[in-house]
């Protein structure tokens, strides 16, 4: 019963719409990928230049930041339809964990 | 209708991961746990923040004079392609190609298991040199950390293995379909992970 799903019956062209759509998709994966790898490179790079920390750790914080939310995005899907639900949880999970973090670094110390 | 009813590339639905209700109940649940996996991995790093270069008083090897960026750089490489090869899997999983998707997967699993085999490196050199889990506060939130997210990347090769031996011979069908989805989205979110890690232990450990 859980398993039902209702059958799919498409025409030809609808099958080979769906096929470069899909090969479409996977090509903007591919430049996902790419911006990933670059953003990557910034961020070792501007590293091993060894600029002033409190220059460089804003500047590889926000290239993590921007490299995970390709991967959540695009990677993960989070931009299709039907993810609502999953936002919620996900900017609640990262809102409880932006706070935990918050309260460590500022209110622990020796 | 049966679970293990065959379909074709042409009568397979849009979304196979959420066609039925087994597989929406699954990727509500997966996600729910991915949220809570955030908030797992933020106590983590809030410990590691907190605790980085402290310990015993005149205590040796602190982040800047142990890590070195090349090992975690290849690390990082590795992760990230295996990263787009699970999506290749997931692409053919959509298309029905069942032996692509396999094949993928298993690209995945190689490359999941050398980031594996260097983090197992890194560690032991990191022991050999004095700096065991009981060195100080700080190796400790280090171990536990970065030890918490190598063990979720075996957690998630265990899976896809599972998966691929469990289903080698049924092909792709709606019963196994949400299954091969979810391990891939497991996977993506131990990249996600590993972005904070190369981030904020490895280079801002560099710069000090």
């Amino acid at each position: 019963m859980a398993h039902d799903v209702e059958a799919t019956n498409r025409t030809r062209s609808e099958y080979e719409y769906l096929r470069r759509k899909r090969s479409k998709e996977m090509q903007g994966m591919v430049t996902t990928f790419a911006m990933m790898i670059f953003l990557t490179l910034i961020a070792f790079t501007v590293v091993h230049a060894g600029f002033s920390p409190y220059l460089i750790t804003p500047i590889i914080l926000l290239l993590a930041a921007v490299q995970v939310i390709l991967q959540l995005y695009y990677f993960m899907h989070m931009n299709n339809k039907g993810h609502g639900t999953i936002a919620f949880f996900m900017y609640s999970g990262i809102f409880v964990a932006f706070i935990t973090v918050l309260a460590l670094v500022t209110i622990v110390w020796w | 209708m049966d679970i293990n009813k065959r379909y074709t590339p042409q009568t397979w639905p849009d979304h196979p991961e959420t066609a039925t209700l087994e597989g929406k109940n699954k990727f509500v649940g997966f996600w729910l746990l991915l949220a809570a996996e955030t908030v797992t991995f933020a106590s983590l790093f809030a410990t590691y923040l907190a605790l980085k270069d402290r310990g015993p008083s005149g205590m040796d090897l602190t982040a800047s004079q142990l890590f070195e960026l090349p090992l975690v750089f290849i690390m990082t490489m590795i992760l990230l392609t295996s990263s787009l090869t699970s999506v290749y899997a997931m692409y053919h999983m959509k298309n029905h190609n069942f032996k692509a998707m396999q094949a993928w997967l298993g690209v995945t699993v190689l490359l999941g298991a050398t980031f594996l085999g260097l983090e197992i490196y890194e560690f032991n050199h990191y022991v050999h040199l004095g700096f065991g889990f009981t060195h100080s506060a700080f190796s400790s939130a280090f171990y536990i950390l970065v030890g918490t997210h190598g063990a979720h990347v075996l957690f998630g090769l265990s899976w896809f293995i599972a998966l691929m031996l469990r289903n080698g011979k049924r092909g792709l069908n709606m019963y196994n379909a949400p299954k091969f989805y979810l391990a891939s989205l497991y996977w993506h979110f131990i990249d996600v992970v590993w972005v904070f890690i190369f981030t904020v232990v490895y280079l801002m450990g560099v710069i000090g």
